[in-house]
């Protein structure tokens, strides 16, 4: 495979047309990023995506390796499949960039969030609050006469979910890290 | 063995190490270290010029006229901020560049500082990379890094900003051969098995063209060799784009000339009518393809360039090859040869007469006028008058640039150099002293209009004070003629501000700068005034008189697709449809 996993050995075709790269069709992808912890790194990968118009609809970052400063920036991003293709080609070249993993493409990957909610009420609300998250495996990290603090970890769905269900039973505040991802397997 | 030293002298060494004879700039109190520096050494010569544009500019100049990469240094605040559209210009041109800014002391960063601008964050989006040093101990291993991605891959300009208070510290200098180059190596070689599947294309393809551009020279002399070899041994015939004009000889018999919205009316028809196009180091850019969904409808593209991030950014093609245009060509022919250097003979046949049957056309055929020069005319005398000679031609940008690529012929690469991306009015006057400070002996022609010159002529000084020879050939029309000509086609002839008013007297300029001037508005007397320029020794400007109205031609409009063509004045009312007129 090349730099572009484009299919080799085709003559008459590109993985590009089996791919029908140019559709019109938006599709979400989970990129992860490994780059070198220097100053302006982040600004750098975020300025692309305003620059050239791409969306972010998650971003997280932290260092992840403190010897070789390195840190994962895990992105998740929607546009047509040639949108897709021009920001992991756009990122590939951004100097300290190292990495660029498309973990939607690759095969499957393990996509986890986590959240912390402020639900304030009393009585049966408060009750059916607690209920609720027992059966979401959400804990209580906080607790007032009051207000409950939920933390919850899963796919970003599951947070949408809880938080819809919280809404009506005083729903707050809500913070969420963004999604962090790896691939599945070895 | 480590040497101590300080940061500024550091900067100087470091250029040393790097092969650097120049450094065009202009000095502030956040780079005075430096400039003290260089005040007490003679290796490496300095260029002031009058605006920090101009010095980005004329390292273009400079860098494109000897493959070397441009060094510019310019104070903090606003001799970054000037710095801004010469780098813009750098990047979209893939200019190799290493732009050194000075910055307020690390202790005031953040502080809103006298001359304290964010020139990391002012420049991120318009450099390759930069660098921020607060480490007078990672300022050397800094620099020789930035020369390396300057260079590496697709070449582009990098900035490395420096305190004063690290200029001031002392620390261990590291030499060049010891600097980590980072993790940053592009990948040079082509994929293999791509590369034989467009051979089997090469072999078989009845109607071929090769699509060349600004990669072509970037890569170096010996790709330039490589193409030629490639196009005189295949027969394919070859355009190219306005960033890759001298790659292959404009005298050379597989030639057709510039393609794209002023390209030639045989190149753009080959480009549209072709089966096989081998694009080579060019990027399908929108002033090449018009209009997408009509481009190159039944051809199969291949399409070689050094950055991913080019392969199907506005163009889906067949065969993504990345890789340094030079090492791919080598393999391509490699592998050609190899296989016998087979070609569909039968098809190139009448793929050529067709060429020739475009060819007849004689899209850049004009009428000299008797009366007023035609800027046409002004160019193919231009053109007659310095051929042969050793000759470096810059432009502005605007009809004069497109006439200049229609009417001049480059024979080798490296010797045109002209703001294609980025489209900056006021880049040929200060790229035309770079290239003539690399280039003492040769002659530098910048081809101008009388609106883009006024843009820098403040480096009339750098001129005169450097004793550099440039020639200054101002077809000037009293219009912003390029804007002129849109308002007429789209605009109902209403030509708003596109007027040159109060224009200097252009001889009196010149001679209040201390060079000569020579104005001509006959053409009777063009010859004569054009070698009378040619033959003084020193900066000349040069007031060429020309028709006001005069349109270029031919023209793709806007929206429009390779073959619907304009030819001349007569099918221009309403050419451009409401579609078009958005674009620009």
């Amino acid at each position: 495979m090349s730099a572009l996993h484009i299919k080799k050995g085709s003559t008459k075709h590109s993985a590009y047309n089996l791919r029908s790269t140019f559709s019109d069709v938006e599709e979400t992808h989970t990129i992860a990023v490994l780059v070198e912890n220097e100053p302006g790194v982040l600004a750098r990968v975020i300025g692309l995506f305003s620059g050239r118009g791409y969306n972010i609809d998650s971003l997280t970052v932290a260092e992840v390796d403190h010897k070789g400063h390195l840190s994962r920036i895990t992105i998740v991003t929607t546009g047509t499949p040639q949108v897709i293709e021009q920001i992991k080609a756009q990122l590939g070249r951004i100097v300290p960039v190292h990495e660029v993993h498309d973990l939607t493409a690759e095969g499957s990957s393990v996509e986890r969030e986590l959240a912390l909610l402020k639900v304030s009420g009393v009585n049966d609300k408060r009750v059916e609050a607690l209920r609720l998250a027992d059966i979401f495996r959400a804990q209580v990290v906080d607790s007032t006469l009051e207000s409950f603090v939920f933390q919850i970890t899963g796919t970003p769905e599951k947070v949408d979910a809880f938080a819809d269900l919280m809404r009506p039973l005083g729903l707050s505040e809500i913070a969420r890290t963004g999604v962090a991802a790896l691939a599945r397997g070895l | 063995m480590t040497r101590q030293m300080t940061g500024a002298k550091m900067v100087v060494q470091a250029l040393r190490d790097q092969g650097v004879d120049t450094v065009f700039g202009y000095p502030g109190g956040a780079v005075l270290p430096i400039y003290d520096e260089i005040f007490q050494q003679n290796h490496i010569q300095h260029i002031l010029v009058r605006h920090e544009q101009a010095a980005v500019h004329a390292a273009e100049g400079y860098a494109r006229s000897t493959g070397k990469p441009g060094v510019v240094l310019v104070t903090s605040g606003p001799g970054a901020t000037n710095a801004v559209t010469g780098l813009t210009d750098a990047l979209m041109d893939s200019i190799p560049l290493v732009v050194l800014t000075g910055q307020v002391p690390t202790f005031m960063i953040g502080s809103d500082a006298f001359q304290e601008a964010d020139t990391v964050g002012i420049t991120r989006p318009c450099t390759k990379h930069n660098w921020l040093v607060k480490d007078t101990a990672k300022l050397s291993a800094t620099i020789h890094q930035a020369f390396h991605v300057a260079m590496a891959g697709r070449p582009g300009p990098v900035l490395v900003d420096i305190p004063k208070d690290v200029q001031f510290a002392s620390a261990d200098y590291q030499p060049k051969q010891k600097a980590p180059t980072g993790h940053y190596q592009p990948q040079v070689k082509g994929d293999m098995e791509t590369i034989t599947a467009l051979v089997e294309a090469i072999e078989n393809a009845a109607s071929p063209v090769f699509y060349t551009g600004g990669g072509v020279i970037n890569s170096g002399p010996a790709a330039s060799q490589l193409l030629r070899e490639l196009v005189e041994a295949t027969g394919f015939p070859i355009t190219s784009t306005l960033m890759g004009l001298g790659a292959y000889p404009a005298s050379g018999k597989h030639w057709l000339g510039m393609l794209g919205m002023h390209g030639l009316y045989e190149a753009n028809l080959a480009m549209h009518g072709c089966d096989l196009m081998i694009n080579v180091g060019a990027r399908f850019d929108d002033r090449i393809t018009g209009r997408l969904d009509a481009f190159s409808p039944k051809s199969r593209k291949a399409h070689i360039d050094i950055d991913p991030s080019s392969i199907n950014k506005v163009i889906r093609v067949d065969m993504p090859i990345i890789g340094d245009v030079g090492h791919v060509l080598e393999d391509i022919l490699k592998v050609w040869k190899a296989r016998g250097r087979k070609v569909n003979r039968e098809g190139l046949q009448k793929w050529w007469a067709r060429i020739e049957d475009w060819r007849k056309v004689d899209c850049l055929k004009f009428k000299p006028n008797e009366g007023t020069i035609r800027p046409q005319y002004a160019l193919e005398r231009l053109e007659a008058l310095t051929k042969g000679r050793d000759r470096y031609i810059t432009t502005e940008v605007g009809q004069h640039q497109m006439w200049a690529a229609q009417y001049l012929g480059f024979e080798d690469p490296n010797r045109w150099m002209t703001s294609g991306g980025l489209g900056t009015m006021g880049y040929g006057f200060p790229a035309s002293i770079g290239a003539q400070v690399a280039h003492p002996e040769s002659l530098v022609i910048n081809v101008a209009g009388e609106a883009s010159w006024l843009m820098n002529m403040q480096e009339m000084g750098t001129a005169i004070q450097f004793n550099l020879p440039v020639k200054q050939f101002i077809l000037n029309n009293e219009r912003l003629g390029m804007v002129r000509q849109w308002q007429e086609l789209l605009h109902g002839q209403r030509y708003s501000h596109s007027w040159s008013e109060a224009l200097p007297d252009f001889v009196k300029l010149a001679e209040a700068f201390g060079a000569k001037g020579i104005q001509c508005k006959d053409p009777a007397d063009l010859d004569d005034a054009i070698l009378e320029m040619l033959n003084y020794d020193g900066p000349v400007i040069f007031d060429c008189l020309v028709e006001k109205h005069e349109n270029c031609f031919p023209m793709i409009p806007s929206g429009e697709p390779h073959n619907k063509m304009l030819l001349g004045e007569a099918k221009t009312k309403d050419a451009i449809g409401s579609k078009g007129a958005v674009m620009v």
